[in-house]
């Protein structure tokens, strides 16, 4: 994962061609949701040792926002998805 | 000293003589010598003084793992310190010199340390030094520091290139022996993309220097058939003097190529190169290396591993000495001893501590069995050794000595992932996992035995690994019979009367060892930061294992329960130039020109580095003597007549969609759905945590497209930004991004003749009324000729305009402009003048958005929309500690006596407070002198500012020793009615 | 046993024979008053502050690997306190204050070297920045200069002052910042502690964290169950995987920062330089090797290993910085896992869960720290009070709104 990162739309490029945003898991809360939904989705993290979803940019290629499901130990990536797509509810 | 070059043989070419020196004595040498065998063909014993003892040391190794023979290569900006000689290929006119010796490595004065070793324990200096307290570092630290260290590095750039390049391969084999030759012969003959690299200057590995037999043939027929069938198929590279260095995630290897020894007569190649290399599968056949011997003054010049004997004997014809004694306990040490015959020397004994020594043994040496060598004798060389046979001591005569303890695999890089290795007692030595992600280790490194077997097994498992991408291959050579596995683990010699040196370099002994478990450091690691052990340049290559075998019988244990230090890349040590690759002096990052750069060249700016950009930021004029000069001037010409300045660096982000205006309305805290087209308006953008983010212009060109401006500095993070909230948080809006920061050359146009200039090159009526204040709108220019984005916003608080033009008319639009000009007193203003007017009015920059400020601590709290139903920032902006009273406010601060200047950075302080960190009311953002005022004039955040205009405060510097009465005021200083954006 | 020239010169006459340990092994006892979790700098020197100052000596530090094997043995040595913000200042002066006096106050020659610690600015912004930070440190009593180009250059003349991308234009000095031998001060905090009657129980992983009615009330060890009165985590880069065990989610993730060291060199620099156009910084150990990094790599992770872009960026930067690096050699590096918090400050609180304590969030500053971070942790543990220098450490700030943001770039861990 730290070498090569296998774009959805690019195919297998170097990781320098990425960056990564944080944890993919937390989800915006709604607007009037309780203080303590906000601080839990800005500060709070699993932080797991093990399997991890991820955000990633695709800035110098296709710029899309992946969502990169892999091992915060081993560094095995387990599967890529578009972000949107993955909202959506479609594959990548 | 006692090596020399033998008359005959070797693979050197003796028609030719290469001159070197070492420490200024002038030597010569032959094209195939190594700087190493050149100096023992030379008769060169002592090369270099240890880290500690100052101990003399010669020549141990051949190769990558040398301890000892460090020299310092070259002279000046070229020198390269701590060179293993063993890596250095003779060229003429090479120049080395030993190192951490004084006056001379023959005669070092530091040598002293010997003597007081029983002081100098491991750890010594933990317990010590510690009073009187100052002396610390006023006297023991600068005498430790000057010990220490190993060469003298130069302080002058670095003359040579190096560069970097990605390769890709289905099967990467690292390491030319046997078992690589055989993995990429199989893999070459299926067609598979092949890459080969070796650390040698020649492939071969184990194959160079032994005699005998394999596989039917001579080894050296052996090694040309197999490289000549290799260098003709072309889906082989074959790298040679590549040593592969590190093994990353998704089998990305590090491998770091040197040149040749022509490299300096070849004029502009480069040094170095890093290998990024990309392989679908990799067989690593690195080898064994061979383990040092554990007795008295085993370090002594002279004493060596029977491989490198081996290796300079059958390469470079040369020998140790005249009656080398050898010191085994393997078959290493017999066909050592056999070459050594052959080549017509007298081997004064052969010591083996096993009992049942090698059953072969034909030659004339006389063997000495179950007994080992305790101590060598001599100091500077080796002159005999005293042999303890069953409890009987004798001496025996000997100039040399040949060990070998064995053979360790080499398998620091299949271990750089995580694994760790396990022990096996069959092998006496750690292994790896014989596959992992891709990693097949074969041959010696995999703890396989014999040339024949190498040979077999690199082809056999390259076999299966190309069966891993569904790609067939024949094994190119078959089974082998695999020899008798005879090991014997002799850590260390007992009963030694001189220092045992576990590792060379770093002169840990085996007492360093045993003090160190004696006091609590006997894990492995700790032991190896106790007494530094394997942290030498070989980073325990040669002596690790003895180490774990040592500390592993002192507490009772196998050596698999003490287990191995960590493997962590660099296999070799890698220069800073191979891993920087072209990216140095200018070239350190890309530079970026605005399209106006030409214009700006021209009208004689000084640029000044912006992030990657150089921006114009003042324009000297004939006469004026200093910046300031300068930029009084353009700032005063803006405000009274009207200037040119180059704005193309700000961020331009283009926004389509049908959801554009929802989108900006979640974007910015402040409104755009209801912004007509043609309009413009400024926007805060928060981030999550509700402080601010960034701000800029963005102007309504279509119902369904939007123009955005960023700051210079976060041009591509806003971009980031935007393209991360469309595509996660909100997926189902139509809005999309195209960034046009490249494509548009922008230029501001400001001062109150600016329309009068601007109407000279535009098609469209710049009246107020057809062309007011904040409008925005697609033009044409010069009678149709060139479309243009025209916008009419101001930072300097003047009437203003912005124009956008393609990128490439940028210059000669710019041209056309500053002729209109001429007769209005146009110039060109710079970044510096650009940052006056706009402290002058107030305006903000990062230097007041600095991430932790809210909008309203810019004033800007009435902009916030509270009637829109969400935008990024705006929950948490409801924290108790973004809204509480004593935040920092951005007021104007000024000095009483218009003769003071002050500083940014300088912080604000109430005049009767005491100076405490306690009493810090804030600090001053920017400063400028005005010229419209005629003092300085600054910025400044400051708690509860809004309320304290009028207060006298104290703006404070102790770093300028600068301490002046200044007072808070509102954060504008010119025209606070906003009267000349209409003038 | 003291340790002191003296006792060098006796040992030595009888061939280093008679040293004692420098620490016990001892075996788990089934209660402490105070049980700290993590063997490393921080919760060594939390309980040698807290047998030491504190009066509390019934306290085991279980470490599950060996004693100092997390990031105060993998780390680049750095110790200054050179801070801009209220919270942060005068806690790292009390940090600097601690290691002036540490070597004759544990009796361990940790090396303390202040060799001064010099960052570097090259544009007007950066400069101003640091004018700003140098007059807080200055406002706290704390030492800071501001050097310019030319004084810069007469203290390092191999700098690139003459072809560089981004030229250097001067300096922020801390005099008092350096280096110390940071092995020994894991080893002499250690041995400290030991001596006065703390258990350091090495190779003891903590499994789970015993609560009952919501209290806790002990820990499960690879060793068996130890109960505690107070239990005190001090885990750095696995803070999230000891605060699960009790049900609690941190503000930090997990990043690796690599780190590295040359080959060994004569003398060649003297003090600690930051680079400001790049991330680099640079010092050299006594034993010679320039000790140097740059920046973490981004992403989650627990492994003690990073990518070869980052490497070869370090180098880039070290060579655009010193250009005389290009032919010098990197021999070792390493990887430590940082406990990167949401603003890029620490915590030193008490949480949610009665009994149990948190020191975290080091992001990748918590070697300097070390020995305010033990005073500090001590003094919560035991007067379950804040100590004055590290009220600002606070585990509700984020949720309050109050974070300690140096850097000023927000709410996401891998950009402090």
């Amino acid at each position: 994962m730290a070498s090569l990162i296998p774009c959805p739309h690019c195919g297998t490029r170097p990781r320098e061609e990425f960056a990564v945003k944080g944890d993919a898991a937390p989800i915006r809360p709604e607007l009037d949701a309780p203080a303590s939904d906000w601080h839990e989705y800005l500060h709070l993290r699993d932080n797991p040792k093990g399997r991890h979803h991820e955000f990633w940019h695709h800035v110098s290629g296709c710029r899309r926002w992946l969502i990169v499901e892999r091992d915060t130990a081993s560094h095995e990536i387990y599967s890529i998805t578009d972000a949107a797509s993955a909202k959506q509810g479609g594959g990548a | 000293m006692t090596g020399f070059r033998l008359p005959r043989g070797g693979c050197i070419d003796r028609s030719r003589t290469l001159r070197f020196t070492f420490d200024g004595r002038v030597m010569v040498g032959h094209p195939g010598d190594t700087l190493a065998s050149a100096l023992l063909a030379n008769g060169v014993g002592i090369v270099g003084r240890s880290f500690k003892y100052h101990r003399p040391r010669g020549i141990l190794t051949a190769g990558s793992s040398e301890p000892n023979a460090l020299v310092t290569l070259g002279e000046g900006a070229s020198s390269e310190p701590n060179t293993r000689a063993t890596m250095v290929e003779l060229s003429d006119g090479l120049i080395a010199r030993s190192q951490n010796c004084w006056p001379s490595a023959a005669f070092d004065v530091g040598a002293i340390n010997g003597l007081l070793s029983p002081f100098l324990s491991a750890g010594f200096y933990y317990k010590t030094f510690m009073w009187p307290a100052p002396l610390w570092e006023k006297l023991y630290e600068p005498l430790i520091r000057k010990a220490a260290g190993l060469g003298r590095a130069s302080k002058a750039p670095d003359p040579d290139r190096y560069e970097k390049s990605w390769a890709h391969c289905d099967l990467l084999v690292i390491g030319a022996g046997p078992a690589g030759l055989g993995a990429a012969l199989t893999a070459g003959r299926s067609g598979a993309r092949v890459i080969l690299v070796d650390e040698d200057h020649e492939p071969g590995g184990a194959l160079l220097s032994t005699g005998g037999d394999v596989a039917g043939r001579s080894p050296t027929t052996l090694l040309a058939d197999l490289v000549g069938e290799l260098e003709n198929l072309p889906n082989i590279r074959i790298l040679s003097r590549t040593t592969a260095v590190g093994w990353y995630d998704d089998n990305l290897f590090g491998a770091v190529e040197r040149a040749g020894p022509d490299f300096l007569s070849t004029g502009h190649a480069p040094r170095e190169r890093l290998w990024r290399i990309v392989a679908r599968e990799a067989i690593l056949a690195s080898g064994a290396e061979e383990r040092p011997l554990v007795f008295g003054g085993n370090d002594r010049p002279g004493v060596m591993m029977t491989g490198a004997v081996s290796s300079y004997l059958h390469r470079q014809a040369v020998a140790p000495g005249r009656r080398p004694l050898i010191f085994t306990t393997n078959a290493a040490g017999y066909h050592a001893a056999a070459m050594l015959e052959e080549a017509g020397i007298e081997v004064s004994g052969i010591v083996d501590p096993r009992t049942e020594p090698e059953a072969e043994w034909r030659g004339r040496a006389p063997v000495f069995r179950n007994a080992v060598v305790t101590d060598v004798i001599g100091g500077r060389g080796v002159s005999g050794a005293v042999l303890d046979s069953e409890g009987r001591r004798s001496r025996i005569d000997a100039d040399s000595i040949a060990m070998s303890g064995g053979f360790t695999p080499r398998i620091q890089l299949a271990c750089q992932r995580g694994c760790k290795p396990v022990w096996s007692e069959a092998h006496l030595a750690f292994l790896a996992p014989e596959r992992q992600n891709g990693l097949t280790v074969a041959g010696a490194a995999a703890g396989i035995e014999g040339l024949e077997g190498a040979l077999h097994d690199g082809s056999r498992k390259a076999a299966s690994a190309l069966k891993e991408l569904g790609l067939d291959a024949k094994p190119a050579f078959s089974a082998a019979p695999l020899n008798d596995r005879k090991t014997y683990a002799l850590w260390r010699v007992a009963g030694t009367r001189g220092a045992a040196f576990v590792d060379f370099q770093n002169d840990v002994k085996v007492d360093d060892l045993l003090l160190a478990n004696r006091e609590g450091y006997g894990h492995v690691e700790l032991a190896k930061r106790y007494t530094t052990a394997g942290m030498a340049t070989d980073q325990g290559k040669t002596g690790n294992l003895n180490a774990i075998g040592i500390l592993a019988e002192a507490r009772g244990v196998t050596p698999g329960e003490i287990g191995t230090t960590t493997f962590r890349p660099f296999y070799v040590p890698v220069s800073f130039g191979a891993l920087a690759g072209s990216a140095r002096g200018k070239h350190f990052q890309p530079v970026r020109r605005s399209p106006l750069h030409g214009w700006a060249e021209k009208n004689g700016a000084v640029f000044v580095e912006s992030g990657l950009w150089y921006r114009s930021s003042w324009f000297p004029r004939p006469g004026e003597m200093t910046w300031r000069e300068s930029v009084d001037r353009e700032v005063l010409n803006v405000r009274s007549n009207v200037g040119l300045c180059d704005v193309s660096t700000l961020g331009k982000i283009e926004v389509f969609g049908r959801d554009a205006a929802t989108f900006l309305d979640r974007i910015y805290c402040n409104a755009f759905a209801k912004l007509p087209v043609g309009r413009a308006r400024y926007g805060i953008m928060l981030r999550e945590d509700g402080f601010i983010y960034d701000d800029g212009t963005t102007s309504r060109l279509a119902d369904d497209h939007f123009f955005m401006t960023t700051t210079t500095a976060l041009a591509a993070g806003v971009l980031s930004h935007l393209e991360f909230c469309a595509q996660v948080l909100w997926p189902d809006l139509d809005v999309r991004f195209a960034s046009s920061t490249d494509q548009w050359a922008q230029m501001a146009i400001a001062g109150p003749k600016s329309r009068s200039v601007l109407e000279a090159i535009v098609d469209v009526d710049l009246s107020d009324d057809a062309f007011p204040f904040m409008a925005a709108r697609e033009i044409t220019l010069f009678g149709g000729k060139l479309s243009a984005r025209l916008f009419r916003i101001s930072f300097s608080g003047e009437r203003a305009y912005e124009l956008a033009v393609p990128a490439g008319f940028g210059e000669s639009v710019a041209d056309a402009l500053m002729a209109a000009g001429a007769p209005y007193g146009i110039c060109a203003y710079g970044a510096e003048a650009l940052g006056v007017l706009r402290i002058e009015k107030g305006h903000v920059t990062h230097n007041e958005i600095n991430g932790t400020v809210t909008a309203d601590d810019l004033g800007f709290g009435k902009m916030v929309s509270s009637t829109k139903t969400d935008f990024i920032g705006r929950a948490m902006l409801r924290r108790e500690g973004l809204v509480s009273q004593d935040r920092p406010q951005l007021v104007g601060v000024r000095p009483v006596d218009p003769r003071d200047g002050f500083k940014a950075g300088s912080h604000i302080m109430r005049p009767d407070d005491q100076t405490v960190l306690e009493n810090d009311q804030g600090y001053v953002t920017s400063v400028a002198f005005s010229p419209h005022l005629g003092h300085m004039i600054g910025l400044a955040l400051v708690k509860g500012g809004r309320t304290r205009h009028g207060e006298r405060v104290v703006i404070w510097n102790a770093l300028g020793e600068s301490y002046i009465e200044g007072e808070v005021c509102a954060p504008c200083f010119v025209d606070p009615v906003n009267e000349r954006l209409h003038a | 046993m003291r340790y002191s020239a003296l006792s060098i010169f006796l040992q030595g006459l009888t061939g280093n024979r008679r040293w004692t340990p420098a620490f016990r092994a001892p075996e788990p006892k089934p209660y402490y008053d105070v049980v700290i979790v993590g063997g490393g700098g921080h919760g060594l020197a939390t309980a040698y502050y807290l047998a030491r100052v504190f009066g509390v000596a019934n306290v085991a530090v279980l470490e599950k690997g060996y004693l100092g094997s997390g990031n105060v043995g993998r780390n680049t040595t750095i110790i200054r306190s050179n801070y801009l913000l209220p919270g942060n200042n005068p806690f790292y002066e009390l940090s600097l204050k601690l290691w002036e006096g540490l070597e004759q106050d544990f009796n361990f020659n940790a090396m303390v070297s202040q060799r001064g610690v010099l960052n570097l600015y090259h544009s007007d912004a950066q400069r101003d920045a640091y004018t700003r930070r140098g007059n807080a440190m200055r406002l706290h009593g704390v030492d800071a200069e501001l050097l310019d180009r030319e004084a810069v250059r007469a203290k390092l003349p191999f700098l690139d002052f003459d072809n560089a991308r981004f030229p250097i234009m001067g300096g922020l000095h801390q005099p008092r910042g350096g280096t110390v031998r940071h092995d020994a001060v894991a080893w002499g905090y250690a041995r400290g502690a030991d001596s006065r009657g703390v258990d350091i129980i090495q190779h003891c992983e903590v499994t789970g964290i015993r609560r009952e009615n919501g209290v806790v009330t002990g820990v499960e060890t690879s060793r068996g169950f130890i109960g505690c009165g107070k239990l005190a985590l001090a885990t750095a880069g696995h803070s999230s995987v000891t605060a699960a065990m009790a049900g609690l989610r941190l503000p930090i993730e997990s990043h690796v920062l690599q780190a590295f060291v040359s080959e060994g060199l004569k003398p060649f620099i003297d003090c600690v330089v930051t680079f400001g156009a790049g991330h680099f910084y640079v010092s050299q150990s006594d034993k010679g090797g320039l000790v140097f990094g740059g920046d973490i790599d981004g992403y989650n992770s627990y492994a003690q290993r990073g990518a070869l872009s980052l490497v070869e960026h370090v180098a880039e930067a070290g060579v655009a910085l010193i250009p005389a690096l290009s032919r010098l050699r990197f021999l070792r590096s390493w990887g430590g896992i940082m406990d990167m918090s949401m603003d890029g400050s620490p915590i030193i609180d008490r949480t949610p869960i009665e009994n149990l304590y948190l020191n975290a969030g080091w992001c990748y500053g918590g070697f300097k720290a070390t020995p305010a971070s033990g005073y500090c942790f001590a003094h919560l543990i035991a007067r379950d009070a804040s100590h004055e220098t590290a009220r600002a450490f606070r585990l509700d700030r984020f949720e309050r709104g109050y974070p300690i943001d140096e850097k000023g770039l927000g709410a996401q861990p891998n950009l402090h």
